[in-house]
């Protein structure tokens, strides 16, 4: 472990890796992956020590971009792979980045079961209301009469709320951020890897590719004007009441976190034996 | 009277009528007795209301698979008994006990000329506060097989401890009524007397075994979907993991499953899934994941009846080619099958100790038959494979010098585990250099593609890959629970003055050729025998290895089990 004088010396740069995103310019990508680093510094951790997992999409590509160890695996599963590794070494910081595609549709289930597990660990999921890796398909919080070749005139589908979802599912901290503001996002971060148990951020990252449009979210969004509450049903009319440009803590809770005694015991294996004996 | 060597008896009744309770406690208190045995089970999908049997084969030696037909044939009642079919054959000289009250005796039987009696066992066990009619059942059976009233019910007292005074009463009372009723009953067989064994003995199931092994060989996380029939081994890790310091998730599906024992074993900690068919079909995405990553991790899979949801109660040998070929692009990896109950045990361990090794997933092919059946067995050797992985331990300073995915002559490159400083990489799924940084490159994706095959090909697997036993120039070739299936039908081969041998594969991927082909030289008749209708194992030996001679093959699918009866009759024909 790092002593602390050596935390205080870490900076933003120290957690950023040599690799060059693949991400298009302006993408809101890259304001998060710098809210990452600035969040990572200010949290003094020693890189090491702190493991990126993504699933598949543009805003998965996150984990190689930073200094981290980081597990890019398949489609949908970041949250299921990242439960697995923290509770089998707690001693380690759990970022799950994700995006709307990967984390709301093929990796919906997963979602509902991480929040209701509450595993001390940090979901964020970059939304960006479209399909980029895949050029411009329809996700869960695609507006309903937004027109793509997959969806000509719109789906005409409600979106999806994952706010309202992760708040439902048993989520210990719920967030809003915007990409374009890259130190509040830090901030955020910060509260968010520190409250125990299941954090879940959404951050709103602009495609500016396929939604050229997603520029204007700098002139919608807007400051929580409460603070945080710890109380579900005033989050819930507050999550459900809200633009979806309310940015903020919207709910922090005080449920204990899972995580069963690994490492502490450890029997003579002839033990487990004397059931089977005649 | 005379002494028999071996004796079979099947207990059948309608699900919920405590047919597996009674073959449990007859087949325990057996073994007790210094006997050993075998059960298996064969029921309906249904909790409730379905059909449920319990096989049980108890004999002065060693057993590994069924007889073709049962000496005693119990019916606590017929209902659903005509869905077995075939499943339960008796015949001229069985002796088939059913209550007068309990349906009308299936078809199959009634033609099967046996000699039945009428046994009241339900009247009987009504007139017992709280009797049940399987204990009636059970007490029969210990009487016809000459078992001592004593050891069966000192069995109830311990086994029933936990129900109070009133219910062991309740089944001992049962158990003397069972013994009392064939006072005059005329029956010539009876269990010639143990042999004594210096060893321990362990009465267990295949399941039990498979988790046991697992937990030698080093498991400490397993995450898992109930599926039957593989929940027993989910139901034994989940204490006794937590005794071993480790911890069990249930997952919310097997997608996920699979994708946390990925997260666990990238963290270090050796990890492990049971399932069946349909789960190890929604796992092989991920299993294509930790192939390309290299993220060592064990997938237990208990087939079942497939395609689909087939058969879940019942066994077949049919995911064979979902095991080996079942991931899209080319991604090799570790394929292993158990041979009996007790080598549930050595097959997993093992199958920790090359997933470790190889820094590989190692599927492990059981099945129904085995994972279910419950068997005697001499406490097995303590072997010493254990998972032990190559990490990155100390690695230099200098900022991206590690390389997770370094080209080094045996295949397998030191693994960073996180919280090692200077060791960070991003595990990855896309094709990647050797850092691991993602490429398109031809050349990274065929060098690591030649990594991850030179690694499970220059490994040394030693003796263990295959059971090899016999002389001939007739080659009986199997695998799985069908070995002891395929053992004793060559006994009875040799006993009749004939000579096979036995080949049975435990690893099944990668291939042996050097090893088959030494085993196999200088055979002229290779008889091929296998649970699948399609072949599978047929196919695969025909992709692998080069067969010589003459090759028959005698398949067929689940849930009828091969008998050894079939196999000695191929082999005897096929001679003459």
């Amino acid at each position: 472990m790092s002593s602390v004088d050596e935390r205080l010396a870490c900076k933003p740069a120290d957690y950023k890796s040599d690799i060059k995103p693949i991400w298009c310019p302006g993408c809101g990508d890259y304001h998060v992956l710098m809210s990452f680093t600035r969040a990572f510094a200010e949290l003094g951790l020693p890189p090491e020590r702190i493991v990126v997992v993504s699933g598949i999409g543009c805003s998965s590509r996150i984990p190689a971009y930073t200094n981290c160890y980081g597990f890019h695996g398949v489609h949908g599963r970041s949250l299921a792979l990242g439960a697995g590794l923290k509770v089998t070494r707690p001693d380690l910081t759990v970022v799950v980045a994700s995006g709307d595609g990967d984390g709301y549709s093929i990796g919906g289930n997963h979602f509902l079961h991480a929040c209701r597990r509450n595993i001390d660990m940090t979901y964020v999921v970059m939304d960006n209301h479209i399909y980029g890796m895949t050029k411009g398909q329809p996700s869960p919080t695609t507006e309903p009469e937004f027109d793509t070749a997959l969806s000509p005139g719109g789906t005409g589908l409600r979106p999806f709320h994952p706010l309202a979802v992760a708040l439902a599912s048993g989520a210990n901290f719920v967030a809003r951020c915007f990409s374009g503001e890259p130190n509040e996002t830090a901030s955020i971060l910060v509260e968010a890897i520190r409250h125990p148990g299941f954090s879940f951020v959404e951050i709103l990252s602009p495609c500016v590719t396929f939604r050229p449009d997603e520029r204007e979210w700098k002139n919608l969004v807007h400051r929580a004007p409460v603070a945080a509450t710890s109380d579900p049903a005033r989050a819930a009319r507050r999550i459900m009441t809200d633009d979806g440009f309310n940015l903020g803590i919207l709910y922090r809770g005080d449920r204990k976190p899972y995580q069963p005694a690994v490492g502490h015991t450890s029997i003579d294996l002839s033990e487990l034996e004397k059931d089977f004996e005649l | 009277m005379k002494d028999s060597q071996s004796i079979s008896i099947a207990f059948v009744g309608s699900g919920g009528a405590g047919a597996l309770t009674a073959g449990n406690f007859l087949l325990e208190a057996a073994c007790a007795a210094g006997w050993q045995g075998l059960l298996t089970r064969s029921v309906g999908p249904q909790i409730r209301g379905g059909e449920a049997a319990a096989l049980v084969r108890l004999a002065t030696h060693s057993i590994e698979c069924m007889p073709e037909q049962f000496d005693v044939l119990i019916g606590i009642d017929w209902l659903n008994a005509q869905r077995f079919g075939a499943e339960i054959e008796v015949g001229p000289q069985s002796l088939v006990i059913g209550d007068p009250r309990g349906g009308a005796l299936p078809p199959r039987v009634a033609a099967a000329g046996a000699r039945v009696v009428s046994v009241p066992m339900k009247d009987m066990a009504k007139a017992i506060p709280d009797g049940r009619t399987n204990m009636i059942a059970f007490g029969i059976a210990g009487k016809l097989l000459g078992l001592s009233q004593d050891v069966c019910s000192a069995l109830l007292a311990k086994r029933l401890g936990d129900k109070g005074q009133a219910a062991i009463e309740a089944s001992q009372a049962g158990l003397q009524a069972g013994y009392d009723s064939l006072r005059d009953l005329e029956f010539n067989l009876r269990l010639a007397p143990p042999k004594q064994s210096a060893t321990k003995r362990w009465l267990v199931s295949g399941n039990e075994m498979t988790a046991l092994g697992a937990v030698r060989g080093g498991i400490r996380f397993a995450a898992a979907y109930p599926i039957t029939p593989a929940t027993e081994i989910l139901e034994w890790l989940a204490p006794n993991l937590v005794k071993a310091g480790g911890a069990l998730l249930q997952a919310e599906d097997e997608l996920a499953a699979i994708n946390m024992i990925i997260g666990a074993s990238y963290g270090g900690t050796p990890s492990l899934t049971a399932t069946s068919g349909p789960g190890l079909s929604l796992m092989i995405e991920a299993l294509g994941l930790a192939t390309a990553a290299e993220i060592p991790l064990v997938i237990i899979d208990v087939m079942r009846g497939g395609p689909s949801t087939g058969i879940p109660t019942k066994s077949e040998q049919a995911d064979l080619n979902i095991a080996v070929y079942g991931c899209h692009g080319d991604a090799p990896h570790l394929v292993l099958a158990p041979q009996s109950v007790g080598d549930c045990l050595f097959t997993t361990q093992w199958a920790v100790h090359l997933a470790e090794a190889l820094q590989t997933p190692a599927i492990v092919l059981s099945d129904q038959f085995i994972g279910q059946a419950r068997a005697a067995i001499g406490r097995p050797a303590d072997v010493a494979f254990v998972g032990q992985r190559r990490t990155a331990s100390d690695i230099g300073s200098a900022a991206g010098a590690y390389r997770r995915y370094a080209i080094a002559g045996s295949g397998v490159s030191p693994m960073a585990l996180p919280g090692t400083p200077g060791g960070q990489y991003t595990a990855d799924g896309l094709t990647h250099n050797e850092r691991g940084v993602p490429t398109s490159a031809a050349s990274d994706h065929e060098a690591q593609l030649d990594k991850r095959q030179h690694k499970l090909e220059r490994f040394a697997y030693g003796d263990h890959w295959a059971t090899i036993e016999g002389d001939g120039d007739l080659a009986v070739v199997t695998w799985g629970s069908l070995t002891g299936v395929a053992r004793e039908a060559i006994g009875r081969v040799n006993r009749d003055g004939v000579e096979a041998s036995l080949l049975a594969p435990r690893l099944l991927f990668p291939a042996q050729p050097a090893g088959l082909a030494a085993a196999l030289e200088g055979k002229k008749r290779v008889l091929v025998v296998e649970q699948s209708h399609g072949g599978q194992f047929h196919r695969y030996l025909r992709a692998h290895y080069d067969l010589p001679g003459v090759v028959k093959v005698l398949n067929r699918p689940g849930p009828l089990p091969i008998r050894a009866s079939e196999i000695h009759r191929a082999i005897m024909q096929w001679r003459s």
